[in-house]
């Protein structure tokens, strides 16, 4: 560590502000990233889930075969 | 169409990339996170001071990925957008949708960093020379591709017109790389080369380089997590999808 | 390939070859424009238009800084090794202000050849080192009698010693006697 205690290492030497602030964008930006694309990924996901289950019931309710094909 | 371009087309298949993504997703993440804290925290903590700026400098270390990685991730976006257009492969053009944001994203902090550090070295937050001006306009690419592909809901025509807007801009990356060659800037040249000895000292230069890796490896991560996500809905109604997600309810 | 994979090949290259001809037709044409700074050569040859506006860039000139006693008023010359330009400019200068570092300057050239400048910003190049090492760098240099505009060759080394460096080419010492903080 080029820095003697860790108030020095936050100050760096005046420049902490800017740098702190670089770092603090950086971060937010990057879990911002990961957070919306999961997020994107259970929407899809319930989407499709919620889809299904229409497609099930609508199954389930009309008699015979012509839906089934269409199923697979 | 059997032959030589086989493999080519099955890099193609939407299920065999998923395939793939999955069995490399938790390495990409480990090594992209241990890359990027080593080269950060060596960064910030142990590599010395520079000459001139002090420690203001250390604002490079993501900097230099951030700007890195995103212009390379145009350059990808330009191949799969040329590979759209030639061959009508979806998963290039899933490709494209998926990273776009993520550029945009690293486009933007390169800005942010690039200002935040300019006002303590140079004196300004910004100032319009050819560096800072063709980077602002790599901003506007990504969001002119993100949003001309939501304008478009046919989704052939979308992705037709998506990789041509990214085939086009891809002019703008050699003059991003070299404005700082051809025209006076205020902008210092490239310190991270890859081919000549960096204009850094070791223990400056090695964080660095750990911190452009991770962060490499860290869009190549996310790169598949959300194509994965976008291959989820496009595929959404084959069989080995509905049975993929009910698994994952299970 | 397929003779229409083939077609559109042709197609994409053709199209990124006819964009990259216009755009470097039209960065050519602007590249006045594109440039943010006159170099000292473009302004001592009358490249650079007087009275307007403009921005100059270049090297600060070795010992030729000098900075008046009762106000913020700063002489010096910037070079670019070939011709310079004398400068003046009042207010405070950015930290990274140093003989042998770049600056650009925006401002007026004045007839009698000087720039006044108005604002200025600190250029730095690629270089980066510790103190330590530009420190043994600069003795270096100095024992092996190179003629010093590298980095931290720099004013404090200097005035340790107590002596001024030769000036490059241009006479940057009939300005006046070196300064040393």
């Amino acid at each position: 560590m080029v820095f003697d205690s860790l108030q020095a290492f936050i100050a760096m030497g005046g420049h902490g502000p800017f740098i702190w602030t670089c770092y603090a964008a950086f971060l937010i930006v990057m879990v911002g990233l990961v957070f919306w694309s999961f997020q994107q990924r259970r929407q899809v996901i319930a989407q499709s889930l919620r889809q299904q289950r229409i497609e099930q019931r609508k199954a389930a309710s009309t008699p015979v075969s012509p839906s089934e094909s269409e199923l697979t | 169409m059997p032959g030589k371009w086989q493999w080519f087309h099955k890099l193609g298949s939407p299920r065999w990339f998923y395939g793939i993504a999955d069995r490399f997703n938790p390495l990409l993440l480990g090594s992209a996170l241990l890359l990027l804290v080593a080269g950060i925290v060596w960064g910030l903590a142990f590599a010395p001071p520079d000459y001139l700026q002090g420690n203001s400098y250390r604002i490079i270390f993501i900097h230099v990925p951030t700007a890195f990685v995103a212009q390379s991730v145009y350059i990808m976006m330009a191949v799969a957008g040329a590979v759209t257009l030639i061959w009508r492969m979806k998963l290039a053009d899933v490709f494209v949708r998926s990273v776009a944001p993520i550029g945009a994203a690293f486009t933007f902090l390169a800005l942010f960093t690039g200002a935040v550090w300019g006002k303590p070295t140079w004196g300004a937050y910004w100032v319009w020379d050819a560096r800072l001006t063709s980077m602002l306009i790599l901003l506007f690419l990504y969001f002119g591709i993100i949003a001309l592909g939501s304008a478009i809901s046919d989704e052939k025509s979308s992705a037709r017109a998506v990789a041509v807007l990214a085939l086009v801009g891809v002019v703008n990356i050699p003059i991003i790389k070299y404005s700082v060659n051809w025209w006076n800037t205020l902008h210092q040249p490239a310190t991270f080369k890859w081919t000549e000895r960096p204009a850094m000292q070791m223990d400056m230069w090695l964080p660095l380089l750990l911190s452009v890796l991770g962060l490499y490896l860290f869009f190549t991560w996310l790169a598949f997590v959300r194509m994965q996500t976008e291959i989820l809905h496009r595929e959404r109604r084959t069989q080995w999808v509905r049975q993929l997600i009910q698994q994952r309810k299970g | 390939m397929h003779p229409a994979r083939k077609k559109r090949l042709f197609m994409v290259l053709f199209l990124l070859a006819g964009v990259s001809i216009a755009v470097a037709l039209a960065t050519y044409a602007f590249r006045q424009n594109i440039n943010l700074f006159y170099d000292p050569t473009e302004i001592a040859t009358g490249v650079a238009p007087q009275d307007v506006r403009i921005r100059a860039g270049g090297m600060v000139e070795e010992g030729s800084v000098v900075r008046d006693a009762s106000s913020l008023l700063v002489n010096f010359r910037i070079t670019d090794y070939e011709s310079s330009v004398p400068m003046e400019y009042t207010g405070i200068l950015p930290d990274l202000f140093t003989e042998g570092q770049g600056v650009v300057a925006m401002g007026r050239l004045r007839e009698d050849g000087v720039f006044v400048a108005d604002q200025i910003l600190a250029k730095h190049d690629e270089n980066y080192m510790a103190p330590e090492v530009a420190e043994a760098l600069a003795r270096a240099q100095r024992r092996a009698g190179v003629e010093a505009h590298t980095p931290a060759s720099s004013y404090d080394s200097a005035s340790k010693d107590g002596k001024a460096y030769p000036t490059s080419e241009s006479d940057g010492e009939a300005q006046g006697p070196y300064y040393s903080y």
